[in-house]
């Protein structure tokens, strides 16, 4: 038997799925999990939401708790928080992880205060150490890590005397581990015990649009950043992409200057993108941009300035005007491909 | 309508510039100017409007170092009615829980009851986004992130536009409610002149206390003078909200950091080609090659 709490996931649901940042903490709490000895639980509210348990399972929840409630359908703050709070004080999790989406940014905060604990935002790698203070060694405690300061540093943080230690994890860092289909576990059902006061917020009217890009799934992203950031720029970046059977990417300076919209953005704001190639045209590699799409497995620069950080990070590089290069490069694929 | 606006002095990390760099190519954070949050100013701004639209006052509140009564200076001349600095040696190094429960301290010891807690969506260093939702379990309120247009407020219910990214939601609340505000809700004014005019001479108990040694004077005298003239911004302490002082600072804040790194760029065996065709082709043989495409 191990010493610790268990490992939980909130299971957020998204147009009645499991997020994906859901599945992305599954397979990082399978690991964690598995250095502490102890099992992976995860907690999904809703009303309705029950039926997704065997899809908790099948991504490596040992345990799922389930609340099911009709004025839990939609989300709103303090019944979640409300559940979510009495369920950790009740089972006493050594970890609790949440997705960094408004969702979870909105809760975490919120139950870390009634639980006076420990909350790290937008952590980015988290990992089982030690930490030192005061003469006293802590053990198997959960390290935190996470940018700040813009993306100019990276912290570590930890929770060394409060339990749960609590994380939000940004969106697209983590892999979605393959299911295991059939795979099994235990359903425990939670109660829900609600006062009028949690109703205070009442959702009149909610709209989704589906994101115009999905730059998660590309092999191929074509991007595109201040040096391109006219609309004749990026009819080639877009012409490119075509070629290559690629996406769109941008950078924020391509998204600031209203050449393309924000879906299309990759970066500590955007999206975070790992295709097999990544071609940067005329973008810098600001830290902020870098942090999206350093993982991608080859990186091609391409800017006039020899200069500019992104050739940092590049497997290859072409410093030129990408007003010549990319027709050059359109050209030449037009005979090859 | 008592409307309450949390603001924060930070170090401005969206444009660091070459002169902040080190050799070692990594960030001199103590060169960076400290400036008004962002998304703060934004907060600000919808407090003014409400202001505008429903009558009642606008109060700002920030804790931070004597220095951060800056921004408190600058909130007077876009508007504020009032102004409050939250500083104590006592608060430093405060994590979001500490920070979260320091203000609700001051603002349920001096400020109830009020109506409507502002504060921008998230501030430029931590980009935590948790001091909001903090403050608001801290008072025991309702919370709407991600504020970014008030549609109505009928007298009793405030109905509020929430922008998720990819989703939009109308809700409706009473209040008292906290709101946390992105930079998509507006644009924030500018000082005003005649405001600056009037504010120029504003000081806070820091700023006394140092001018009151130069000149000889005592510090109460002072303080009545500035007060008389609404030229005072008001300090308050751990005794002055009466703050438990196991909740505050070093020892209210459960997260501790264990290690920062400086991000250093690392090189990845860079390739160049040249810019002309046969660089080009050349760089698109080596992809095909490899099989990165093709």
């Amino acid at each position: 038997m191990s010493q610790h709490g268990d490992v939980w996931v909130f299971a957020e649901v998204d147009e009645g799925k499991v997020a994906d940042v859901s599945l992305e903490l599954l397979g990082k709490g399978r690991e964690l999990a598995a250095t502490l000895e102890v099992r992976l639980g995860a907690v999904i509210l809703g009303h309705g939401a029950k039926r997704l348990a065997d899809k908790l399972f099948a991504h490596g929840a040992d345990v799922v708790y389930s609340a099911e409630d009709e004025r839990l359908a939609q989300y709103t703050t303090l019944p979640y928080a409300r559940v979510l709070t009495e369920l950790i004080r009740e089972k006493k999790p050594e970890i609790v992880l949440y997705g960094a989406s408004p969702l979870g940014r909105d809760l975490a905060p919120r139950v870390a205060s009634a639980l006076k604990t420990g909350l790290t935002a937008d952590c980015t790698d988290l990992q089982i150490g030690t930490y030192e203070s005061g003469g006293r060694l802590y053990q198997q405690k959960l390290l935190q890590i996470r940018p700040a300061w813009g993306g100019n540093i990276i912290a570590t943080i930890v929770s060394p005397d409060v339990l749960p230690e609590m994380a939000t994890v940004r969106e697209g860092v983590m892999h979605i581990p393959e299911p295991e289909a059939g795979r099994a576990g235990e359903l425990v059902d939670v109660p829900v015990i609600l006062d009028s006061e949690c109703a205070a917020v009442k959702v009149l009217e909610r709209q989704t649009h589906p994101r115009r890009v999905d730059l998660k799934a590309a092999n191929i992203i074509v991007s595109g950043g201040y040096g391109v950031a006219s609309p004749d720029g990026f009819r080639l970046v877009q012409e490119l992409a075509d070629v290559l059977g690629g996406t769109v990417g941008a950078s924020r300076a391509a998204v600031d200057a209203g050449v393309i919209h924000h879906d299309h953005q990759v970066g500590q704001t955007g999206t975070t993108v790992r295709p097999k190639l990544y071609i940067a045209c005329g973008i810098s590699g600001a830290v902020q941009h870098r942090a999206g799409m350093e993982e991608s497995a080859k990186i091609l620069a391409i800017n006039s300035d020899p200069s500019a950080p992104i050739f940092g990070i590049a497997h290859y590089g072409i410093v030129g005007d990408c007003r010549e290069v990319i027709p050059r490069m359109i050209k030449a694929l037009k005979g090859k491909l | 309508m008592r409307i309450i606006v949390l603001v924060k002095q930070v170090p401005d990390t969206k444009n660091v510039t070459g002169e902040v760099m080190k050799a070692d190519g990594t960030v001199n954070r103590g060169a960076l100017a400290a400036i008004f949050n962002p998304e703060d100013l934004n907060a600000l701004e919808m407090g003014l409007e409400m202001k505008e639209r429903f009558g009642g006052e606008v109060i700002v509140l920030t804790m931070g170092p004597p220095r951060a009564a800056d921004i408190l200076k600058d909130s007077l001349c876009r508007g504020a009615d009032r102004v409050i600095l939250l500083s104590d040696r006592r608060f430093a190094a405060s994590d979001t829980l500490a920070t979260s429960y320091t203000i609700a301290q001051a603002i349920t010891a001096h400020l109830a009851p009020y109506d409507v807690v502002l504060c921008g969506r998230q501030a430029i260093d931590g980009d935590t986004a948790q001091v909001g939702p903090q403050a608001a379990d801290k008072l025991g309120i309702a919370q709407v992130t991600y504020a970014d247009r008030i549609l109505n407020y009928d007298g009793a219910k405030l109905t509020i536009r929430r922008d998720l990214g990819r989703a939009q939601e109308t809700v409706e609340v009473t209040p008292p409610v906290l709101l946390t505000v992105p930079k998509s809700a507006n644009s924030p004014r500018w000082p005003n002149a005649r405001l600056l005019l009037k504010y120029r001479r504003a000081r806070s108990a820091f700023e006394v206390e140092a001018e009151a040694k130069a000149q000889g004077r005592t510090v109460d005298e002072l303080v009545g003078g500035l007060r008389a003239r609404g030229l005072f911004v008001e300090t308050w302490g751990a005794e002055d909200i009466g703050a438990d002082l196991a909740r505050i600072g070093i020892s209210g804040s459960p997260t501790k950091v264990k290690k920062i790194e400086n991000v250093i760029l690392t090189g990845a065996n860079l390739k160049l080609f040249p810019a002309d065709d046969s660089g080009v082709r050349d760089l698109i043989n080596e992809l095909i090659d490899e099989r990165t495409f093709g």
